[in-house]
């Protein structure tokens, strides 16, 4: 699914978030609205947009190019802009990010491309360039326009902690523009450590948010060395413990790679004696995008090889009362025995299913792909024969419910 | 794009590595045991106990790394987190939260059962001598108020308290309305042969909800051999009076315990059937108590704890077997136990913990308004040693009772992490203190270790778990994890990866 595309900007300096509008409406309803063009219209037509976006080149812009009004030309794709849909639009770049579908259930705001960290496997590269207070002001906007919100709302980075003060703003944003909103945010969890962010965070008083919190050793050393930072491990988890005293709602995040996998087991005891305050533990399948091609010799080890270590270490959560999950993975190539943990975890922006999944018959159940997985999956994807396990999994998700 | 370091990074030069509190044992020859402060464990061959304190564990080889993450030993890749060490005994410990919550209300004496083990009841018709008068009642129920807990409970225990229901009646009315003032949850239990449990007494219990607890010993034979009464029908009594009580207050509602006399130990798997036949999902094998009655006749009811943990043992296994089985019944003591071995969490059982429940978890209020601070204590007391007597209730106040005499050394001699003996046991962070059975058997509070039957029976039980649960096979697992959440088996399956 296609959620940027770029053209070239005329006229404006200053980022726009806005509402897309395909037709023309009246001219009240417009101050929210960026309209999307398919022929040149007269300046009086476009009057209280906040933006116009357009395939036409310069040249069959007639008197609009004149029009006091932001405009993107030569836009190299339209048809993903469907009506209500929110996009940024960058002046410089010419970028046009979908940033909000109200027919999705995986929306997300996006709030900085920094990173305290540099896992091996991240999915987002970080960027040093400062992208915080643009960022920041348009995902207030966003946050104004969406309410009352919808049921799930995604947070991530980057690394969201990073905005600092202006996260808790954000967060008290949401808080009272989308007060039945949950919200999931994706953090390293270092900044928790300290603990006068942590109480100031949560001073905010969000009244529905989880936070997804990445742990992937028992051992200092291999977790600092994936997330490519010193002292981390130490700060995540003094973070959580600081959290727990607030009684924040938490997912613990493992990432299974090569080199998560060989002490997982011992992962789990870790977090059953040190954190068994966390909600959820999430053990999740590589994401073959960002950085993870390059540094596939480190991080690559086919899902069926591990089969083995991942029963024994969702047994050991689960027998004493952890609520775990595993993302991310196909069922073809999950033990069956851990079939009832598995979720369609996917983005849907970013789901795909391979040719072979066409003849499964369990291709319902299944979460599917990765659409970089395209490139870099396990060998043993194969069609399943259709059966009643379907029951198992429902039955599962209906007691996940409860 | 930024740059990526190497592992080596991130790991420092080898140093020595520095060693935080634990203690050990061996196992057996080829095994040894490693427990840290918060009752985390590592089962490792022999010697490496040695290896550890000589500075021989190979740095950054796996078992550095499960000892570094077991906190067992710090090194320089990365600090101690000794906060969240501090978090984690704080959390073992939670159990002083609010200080005694068990309130045991002795109503009377008077009972129809003259038990071979039983340490203080009369058969006498005499209401006045043994009972509890209003007064006292009214008194100990303000003590109890002053806990600070905001969750209490309040036991009755006699003799058979049912012989004395218009007490309990009254007592239960004055504690609600305490409750509501203090703003205190009330869990309300009565103790009860339940030969007097008739529908007027059920209806008021399911009214007012308060939960029964009986005695049952085992089978009929046994039963009856152990609690003698008038026509000998006691075992009839109890199951019917389970049976009743079942349909009026509810299964939940309705406990019961045994107790082991030395006839009882050839039938575990008697006594052990006995409670799956009655449907109950928890049994309790207890070793006698070594006070009252039950020392003065030793010639009868008195036998080495040898023989008991043999019994326990084979009890024990029968129950796994039964679990394997698909019966749901757990071994409370097991339980107890696996629970501080296996979770991160505190128990609330009052007989094994450290600073010991006595006083610190329990008060008992005797007929009399004299208060103790545990059951035993009362006991010693019926034998006219009243050490462990903290004051009266209508002559004393809270702050008296709890700061006397009685009670500071009982406290000097409550923590086994300055016991002798004790304080270097790797079991430690899974038993408990108990100085009032070692002033009754030993006739001293902090006891002999070498020759204590509390240790004995302890040390016995943990490494036996321990033996039971080192190879981590996976029904064993389930079992006691059913146990320790306290769900059916067929529950925890349906949350644990599928068998296919």
């Amino acid at each position: 699914m296609r959620l940027t595309t770029a053209g070239t900007p005329l006229g404006f300096s200053r980022p726009v978030v806005g509402r897309i509008a395909r037709s023309g409406g009246a001219a009240d309803l417009r101050s929210e609205s960026i309209r999307v063009l398919n022929e040149p219209v007269s300046p009086s037509d476009v009057v209280g947009y906040r933006a116009l976006l357009t395939k036409l080149r310069q040249s069959e812009l007639g008197p609009l190019a004149d029009a006091a009004i932001p405009i993107i030309h030569s836009l190299r794709e339209d048809d993903h802009l469907h009506d209500d849909y929110i996009v940024f639009v960058q002046p410089s770049s010419g970028f046009v990010r979908t940033v909000y579908r109200p027919d999705s259930t995986h929306n997300a705001l996006f709030l900085t491309e920094r990173c305290s960290s540099n896992c091996l496997m991240c999915s987002q590269p970080p960027k040093d360039k400062d992208d915080t207070d643009y960022l920041f002001g348009a995902n207030l906007e966003l946050v104004r326009m969406i309410a009352p919100g919808p049921d799930y709302l995604g947070i991530t980075g980057g690394e969201p902690t990073l905005l600092g003060e202006r996260l808790l703003t954000l967060l008290g944003s949401l808080r009272d523009s989308c007060p039945n909103t949950h919200v999931h945010m994706l953090t390293n969890g270092r900044v928790f450590a300290w603990p006068t962010f942590t109480r100031k965070f949560m001073a905010v008083g969000h009244p529905s948010l989880t936070l997804g919190i990445p742990l992937y050793s028992d051992d200092p050393i291999i977790h600092n060395y994936v997330v490519q930072a010193r002292d981390a491990f130490d700060q995540t988890v003094m973070g959580l413990h600081e959290l727990a005293r607030w009684n924040q709602e938490i997912e613990i995040r493992v990432v299974l790679h090569r080199l998560t996998i060989p002490r997982l087991v011992q992962l789990a005891e870790y977090i059953y004696r040190n954190l068994p305050f966390v909600a959820r533990v999430a053990l999740m399948g590589l994401e073959p995008t960002g950085y993870t091609p390059r540094n596939k010799d480190k991080l690559w080890i086919d899902p069926v090889e591990y089969q083995d270590v991942l029963e024994q270490a969702v047994e050991f959560l689960s027998i004493r009362g952890m609520n775990v999950s595993i993302y991310n993975l196909q069922l073809c190539v999950t033990r069956p025995s851990l079939w009832k943990f598995a979720r369609k975890s996917i983005s849907d922006w970013k789901n795909i299913f391979l040719p072979e999944c066409t003849k499964c018959g369990k291709v319902d159940q299944c979460g599917g792909l990765f659409q970089s997985a395209e490139r870099m999956h396990s060998a043993h994807i194969h069609a399943l024969p259709c059966d009643s396990a379907a029951a198992t999994i429902q039955d599962h998700a209906v007691q996940n419910a409860r | 794009m930024r740059q990526f370091y190497t592992i080596d990074t991130y790991q420092n030069a080898p140093e020595p590595y520095h060693l935080l509190p634990f203690r050990f044992l061996r196992l057996d020859p080829d095994r040894e045991l490693l427990v840290t402060d918060t009752g985390e464990y590592e089962i490792a061959p022999a010697g490496t106990t040695a290896d550890l304190v000589q500075g021989r564990i190979k740095q950054h080889s796996a078992l550095h790394k499960t000892l570094k993450a077991k906190q067992f030993l710090y090194d320089n890749d990365s600090t101690a987190l000794l906060g969240v060490l501090a978090t984690k005994y704080r959390t073992k410990k939670s159990f002083l939260n609010g200080f005694a919550k068990l309130h045991i209300f002795v109503v009377t004496l008077r009972c129809d059962h003259s038990c071979h083990y039983c340490q203080v009841s009369r058969q006498t018709e005499d209401r006045t001598m043994y009972d509890m008068s209003h007064e006292t009642a009214a008194r100990a129920l303000g003590l109890m108020m002053r806990s600070p807990s905001e969750d209490l409970t309040l036991e009755f225990q006699g003799g058979e308290p049912l012989l004395a229901f218009p007490m309990i009646q009254w007592t239960v009315g004055r504690a609600k309305e305490l409750a509501a003032v203090h703003r205190k949850n009330l869990e309300i239990v009565i103790c009860t042969n339940l030969a007097f449990a008739d529908d007027e007494v059920l209806r008021y219990c399911r009214n007012e909800g308060i939960k029964l607890s009986t005695s049952l010993d085992g089978p009929a034979f046994l039963h009856n051999l152990n609690r003698p009464r008038p026509g000998n029908n006691s075992y009839e009594l109890t199951v019917e009076g389970i049976r009743r009580a079942r349909d009026v207050v509810g299964a939940e509602n309705v406990a019961a315990v045994m107790t082991t006399t030395r006839r009882s130990l050839d039938y575990p798997v008697e006594i052990i059937d006995e409670y799956v036949k009655q449907d109950f999902h928890s049994v309790f094998l207890r070793p006698l108590s070594p006070y009252g009655f039950a020392i003065k006749s030793k010639h009868r009811t008195g036998y080495e704890m040898a023989r008991f943990l043999d019994f326990y043992k084979k009890g024990l296994a029968y129950i796994f077997d039964l679990n394997r089985q698909g019966v749901n019944l757990s071994e409370v003591y097991a339980k107890i136990i696996l629970t501080k071995m296996l979770t991160p969490y505190a128990t609330g059982y009052v007989d094994l913990q450290s600073p010991a429940g006595a006083g610190t978890g329990v008060l008992v209020y005797n007929y009399d308004g004299d208060i103790y601070a545990s059951d035993e204590a009362r006991m010693l007391a019926e034998m006219n040693d009243h050490s462990f007597r903290l004051g009266n209730a209508l002559t004393d106040s809270y702050e008296e009772i709890l700061t006397s005499d009685a009670m500071q050394r009982l406290l000097s001699a409550s923590c086994n992490e300055s016991l002798p003996g004790c304080a270097q046991c790797a079991l430690q962070p899974y038993c408990g203190a108990d100085p009032v059975f070692h002033h009754a058997t030993q006739g001293d509070l902090f006891g002999h270790r070498p020759t204590s039957g509390f240790c004995y029976k302890n040390m016995e039980i943990i490494t036996h778990l321990f033996k039971l649960i080192a190879d981590n096979d996976r029904e064993t697992m389930r079992t006691v994890f059913s146990w320790i959440r306290g769900l059916n088996h067929a529950d925890l399956v349906a949350e644990a990866p599928a068998c296919v």
